[in-house]
């Protein structure tokens, strides 16, 4: 794996370094192809496997590619399982809270980037130190104070907490400030107030920001696990990777070839995502690059 | 509601930009009070537009975090839940007893064991790839990336049902393979030897991603003249790696181990799903310890303290990393 770092020393001509770039390059596809194929025998064993019938489950040795591909294991989960109704709690507290983050972070990260107010700098100090704090820290008295509300088991325990996040707010915050300062000041001249420039002008301008905040928000909701598992205790409340753990750690569940049934519940739950991925890979690195580099 | 305030601003608008103007030619200053009126607008502004993030940050996040503090220095139990005002006043019992806890010791060690491998081996591997990638594919560039990146976007409860099921002893991946290769593969997650191990490398391979991700941007931010330059005084791919490119990959490195850090610090989902924390507490973290202290047995209190030394150790280990990765560049 030292292929890229381990160059020739001769390489010192031009030359030479093309040759033995000519030399490299298939070198470093092989390399790269292995990494790859280690990152993703996973995904395809999943996949594969959640097709299998219970023999090739459990053959030895294994067996990649089924001999008959069924169904099997998807039925028999749809049946122990009621995997449309998590699904659905899944995604009505991804969009919610996505809803909330794009309204909410675009809000602070506009007026920290262009509203000059008093306490400004104590506001973006109190964002940066929220991105320090672990989840850990909060879920103990979180669960004390939901139960007090009666929020345990509701799509409110569920969205509240993560309603606003620091991240979003430094990732506005940043695409915010390239937004002509002209532009706001040309508009309110013209007498527009700060709810229309913020809505009409800015929003508009950061599009690709509430494209990569929205991307980052719904999918950090849809693979959250701690607070979910927390905040529910009504089987009926619970969101894919809860109701997926409970289901996988449940010592009463040991059949035969039960790992198919596991594989078909893992699959559903990370396929949607990889598409998603597949198609928005582009505002996913945006996203990352920007909230290190700046 | 928008439009309303729209219509009342324009007002305050004008005036703003006129005060603005009037900033350059400070003889003919504006009437103060008109000055004052666009003053108080601009900061009320800017609260509004602040308000819903910190109400939330205030009820969610700084509340939580005194009551954390607070709870760990009483006795809060299951009862309290609903009374939490009733809890006992133990000053620092829980601590004292912490500094006892044979458990809390193993999963303070557990959770080092799994940064200390951990860490390091993401960081390097990410950068590796992120060489290979930056430096070698020129074709099919976005490919790899998008699968080098695809397990950060999975949820780690499913990746963890899958790697479970890889590593199975009887069924899985890898004990067939073994079985193919004549020998016998060790019940990976049933000893107490491989089972950490087992969890760091699900860990590397999950979180690989973004720290390439991140190598990615700070090599593409480095200028080609810089490389130029080092490549016309007759440095080798080596030199260039040693004495420029990882130089100046420093910020980066320093954000990327710390992120790193402080989520490898907080491991819990990976020993939940793939052991619960076992055989004999061989993968118990300290986020594991905790949910069972608080929500198994409902020793809230005693589950805050632990909550807190997390927090203290995570808090001086960033502020360590920060230091030492930091000042060496100056």
């Amino acid at each position: 794996m030292s292929a890229p770092t381990a160059s020739a020393p001769t390489a010192s001509t031009a030359t030479g370094r093309r040759r033995a770039g000519m030399v490299r390059r298939p070198v470093l596809y092989t390399v790269a192809s292995l990494g790859l194929l280690v990152m993703a025998a996973p995904f395809v064993w999943m996949a594969l496997s959640a097709f299998k019938t219970k023999r090739d489950l459990t053959a030895s040795p294994p067996v990649w590619i089924p001999s008959r591909w069924t169904l099997g294991s998807f039925h028999e989960l749809f049946a122990q399982l009621d995997l449309p109704r998590y699904f659905v709690n899944s995604l009505v507290v991804a969009v919610l809270v996505t809803v909330c983050n794009l309204l909410f972070c675009s809000m602070l990260g506009y007026a920290l980037a262009k509203l000059d107010f008093a306490g400004r700098s104590k506001v973006f100090g109190v964002v940066l130190a929220a991105l320090m704090v672990p989840g850990n820290l909060l879920i103990l008295p979180l669960y004390v104070l939901m139960s007090g509300l009666d929020l345990i088991d509701t799509y409110a325990g569920l969205v509240l907490p993560f309603a606003a996040s620091a991240f979003g707010v430094f990732l506005m915050r940043q695409f915010m400030q390239s937004v002509p300062d002209e532009l706001i000041e040309a508009a309110r001249i013209d007498g527009a107030g700060e709810w229309y420039i913020f809505f009409r002008i800015v929003l508009p301008l950061v599009r690709p920001a509430l494209a990569t905040l929205t991307i980052f928000t719904f999918l950090g909701s849809w693979n959250n696990f701690v607070w979910p598992l927390i905040a529910t205790n009504d089987p009926g409340k619970y969101t894919l990777p809860v109701a997926l753990a409970t289901f996988a750690n449940d010592p009463n569940r040991t059949v035969v070839g039960g790992n198919g049934m596991l594989m078909a519940g893992s699959l559903l739950v990370v396929l949607p995502v990889l598409v998603v991925f597949a198609v928005l890979q582009r505002h996913f690195t945006q996203g990352i690059a920007t909230a290190g580099l700046k | 509601m928008s439009l309303v305030t729209g219509s009342t601003g324009g007002g305050t608008a004008v005036s703003k930009s006129r005060r603005a103007d009037s900033a350059k030619l400070p003889a003919a200053g504006p009437p103060r009070r008109d000055r004052r009126r666009s003053l108080g607008r601009r900061n009320l502004h800017g609260w509004l537009f602040s308000t819903p993030f910190l109400v939330l940050f205030g009820v969610f996040m700084l509340f939580p975090i005194v009551a954390t503090l607070w709870m760990s220095f009483t006795e809060f139990g299951v009862r309290n839940v609903r009374q939490p005002l009733s809890a006992r006043f133990v000053g620092l019992d829980n601590y004292a007893k912490l500094f006892g806890d044979d458990t809390f010791r193993t999963a303070l060690f557990n959770t080092a064991y799994f940064v200390i491998v951990g860490v390091p081996l993401t960081i390097a591997l990410g950068l590796l790839v992120a060489l290979l990638l930056n430096n070698g594919i020129d074709r099919a560039r976005t490919f790899f990336r998008v699968g080098f990146y695809a397990p950060v976007v999975t949820s780690i409860v499913a990746v963890a049902v899958v790697w479970r099921f890889v590593l199975d002893p009887s069924d899985g991946l890898v004990a067939g393979l073994a079985a193919e290769a004549g020998t016998k593969a060790p019940d990976l997650l049933g000893s107490e030897t491989w089972a950490m191990p087992s969890l760091i490398l699900l860990a590397v391979w999950r979180n690989l991603g973004t720290v390439m991700v991140l190598f990615i941007a700070g090599l593409q931010a480095i200028p080609a003249e810089v490389r130029e330059a080092a490549r016309l005084d007759g440095a080798g791919g080596w030199q260039e790696l040693r004495r420029i490119t990882l130089p100046l990959l420093r910020p980066t490195m320093l954000y990327a181990t710390v992120i790193t850090t402080i989520g490898y610090l907080n491991v819990f989902e990976e020993p939940f799903v793939m052991t619960q924390g076992g055989p004999s507490d061989a993968t118990l973290t300290v986020s594991l310890d905790m949910y069972r202290q608080g929500f198994n047995f409902f020793h809230m209190g005693y589950a805050s303290a632990m909550a807190y030394v997390l927090f203290v150790v995570i808090t001086g280990i960033t502020a360590l990393q920060l230091r030492l990765l930091k000042d060496n560049t100056r």
